[in-house]
């Protein structure tokens, strides 16, 4: 059985939201139901997102690191949003690991967001079915586009390639390379829900990397008072 | 969390429907045997009011769902969902209660048989009420057996005290039966709240920012959770009430559901006088708002870890 995740590189994340807004458009325009938005120009907008991208500061000045982290469905092992379901609507596909909800059984009763300690389901206000990230079911098995394309809308978009797409239980593939190879881990592993999506954690930075950025800074102060006289006051 | 009146509402009310039948039923030997004026009419009134109870739970419960004419749906996962099984035995322990009602209307020797099996399922329906709750392991707060113990001394001390006011109501001779017993469960109502709070307060999350998005950094400040106005994660489990109207609810809940109807109902056992329909009608209401006041602090209590990725906006 194999088990489809998303690998998310921390190093390469520039917080674009190319993800976020490829996955909205997508999944919004499929055959499933549209994904609302309420008072989108207003005060207060508010809609239905599978993915989200988060920032976060790391460590304490100057010793710090910006962090951008996606976050969606991580396709559970164990996933204890599923047991929860009344009416089966949340299932787990035997196949291939997708944690899925059928939107036409689903009454929501916001139970299995409320199992999930991730923060990733979300009750669409309009269609008031649950909704989250279906890894794109519908462009990954659908054979009729070209065998590139059968990728999840947020990894073709992404412009530093920080999102990796495969099956984490064939220890051939590129994810699961890349887990092995730089350390990725699972979130909140303490609940045992053994998420199948991993991050990659960000690189120390090296000596090199220090001393340019040093360089840099020294480059930056010298210029700083010519450039000021330019601007006046 | 966010507390949604219709499952506080829903909670509460079956809650006392099954307090007061367990009451009813506990001591229907007792009556036939002390050759009192226990009348059919008496038990079939008082099956119609514990009916009566859990048809407002469960219409109240319709009220949580995005697509309440799919509720019917529901019943299909009970091998694995707490809330399925919840689904079942409500309608269930409705049935139970109805035919007893009909045993004391057409064949009333089979209406003790009847009574125990509306019984078991009563008490069926407080622990799978209360295992939803608890099988949540994540949410601390709730995932203790403490969770069922005052589910189910809460709503029978509520039912006994429903029971009592009944009683009175209808002039039925009692002898402060039923407000002696409901003391008793308040007490013991009373304990086990004050334990579960007790613990509440020292629990330590497991989950941290620092589980949450991975990094070992003691030091990590969330600078945005993606988007700039509300979302389902950010109605759904905060409850956005200060610190103080959280404090209030709770001291409101202890001065109502358990202080002040233990004093009316103490106040008013005089074994010389009848009781009072003012102090018996009085200890129920005021313990059942109390107790719209303890489930609202039991959900607004519990605290999700999706919370650690929801906390600025930028
Ligand atoms: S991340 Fe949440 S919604 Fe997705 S499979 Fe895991 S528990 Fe379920
Ligand atoms: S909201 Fe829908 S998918 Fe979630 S538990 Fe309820 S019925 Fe199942």
């Amino acid at each position: 059985m194999s088990q489809l995740a998303l690998v998310i590189d921390l190093n390469v994340c520039v917080g674009c939201q190319a993800c976020v807004t490829s996955c909205k458009q997508w999944n919004t325009s499929g055959q499933a139901v549209a994904l609302s938005d309420q008072n989108p120009y207003g005060a207060d907008p508010s809609g239905t997102f599978f993915n989200r991208v988060q920032t976060y500061e790391v460590g304490t000045f100057p010793e710090t690191d910006t962090i951008h982290f996606p976050k969606s469905c991580l396709h559970c092992e164990e996933p204890p949003c599923v047991p929860v379901c009344p009416t089966g609507a949340s299932y787990k596909r035997k196949d291939n690991g997708l944690v899925l909800i059928d939107y036409d059984k689903c009454i929501g009763c916001n139970y299995c967001a409320w199992a999930c300690p991730y923060g990733v389901r979300e009750l669409d206000e309009k269609e008031k079915v649950m909704t989250k990230c279906t890894l794109c079911v519908d462009r990954i098995e659908d054979l009729s586009l070209d065998e590139t394309q059968r990728k999840p809308a947020c990894v073709l978009a992404c412009p530093t390639n920080a999102r990796l797409f495969g099956d984490i239980h064939d220890p051939e593939s590129l994810v699961s390379q890349a887990i092995a190879q730089n350390e990725g881990y699972a979130l909140m592993p303490e609940w045992g829900t053994r998420p199948a999506n991993h991050y990659l954690p960000r690189r120390q930075a090296s000596a090199i990397d220090r001393l340019l950025s040093e360089t840099t800074e020294q480059q930056r102060r010298v210029k700083t008072p010519s450039d000021s006289e330019g601007q006046g006051s | 969390m966010n507390p949604a009146f219709s499952v506080i509402l829903l909670t509460t009310l079956i809650g006392v429907g099954q307090g007061l039948f367990m009451a009813m039923v506990g001591f229907e030997q007792h009556w036939i045997g002390a050759q009192t004026v226990m009348d059919h009419g008496f038990y079939i009134r008082m099956d119609f009011i514990c009916l009566g109870f859990l048809i407002c739970g469960l219409g109240a419960s319709f009220f949580h769902l995005g697509h309440p004419e799919r509720a019917w749906r529901a019943v299909a996962m009970w091998r694995t969902s707490w809330l399925s099984r919840e689904v079942i035995v409500l309608p269930l322990t409705m049935v139970c209660i109805a035919l007893h009602a009909l045993t004391h209307m057409l064949a009333p020797e089979a209406s003790g048989l009847m009574g125990l099996v509306g019984l078991v399922c009563c008490l069926a329906l407080y622990f799978v009420t209360a295992m939803n709750y608890i099988c949540l392991k994540f949410l601390q707060e709730w995932a203790s057996p403490l969770t069922f113990f005052n589910f189910t001394l809460l709503g029978l001390a509520s039912g006994f005290t429903l029971a009592n006011a009944l009683c009175v109501g209808m002039g039925t001779p009692m002898d402060h039966l039923y407000s002696r017993w409901a003391i008793v469960l308040t007490v013991l109502a009373a304990i086990s709240r004050s334990l579960s709070l007790y613990r509440n307060a020292s629990l330590r999350p497991r989950s941290t920012l620092q589980t949450a998005i991975g990094i070992k950094n003691p030091s990590i400040r969330q600078i945005s959770q993606g988007f700039m106005g509300s979302s389902f994660n950010t109605r759904e489990f905060f409850h956005a009430k200060n610190r103080l109207f959280v404090q209030s609810v709770k001291w409101g809940f202890i001065l109502l559901t358990f202080i002040l109807p233990c004093l009316f109902l103490t106040l008013d056992l005089d074994p010389t006088q009848a009781s009072s329909p003012g102090w018996a009608w009085g200890s129920f209401i005021i313990q059942y708002v109390g107790l719209i006041g303890e489930r609202w602090f039991f959900f607004a209590q519990a605290r999700h870890p999706q919370n650690l990725y929801y906390q600025s906006t930028a």
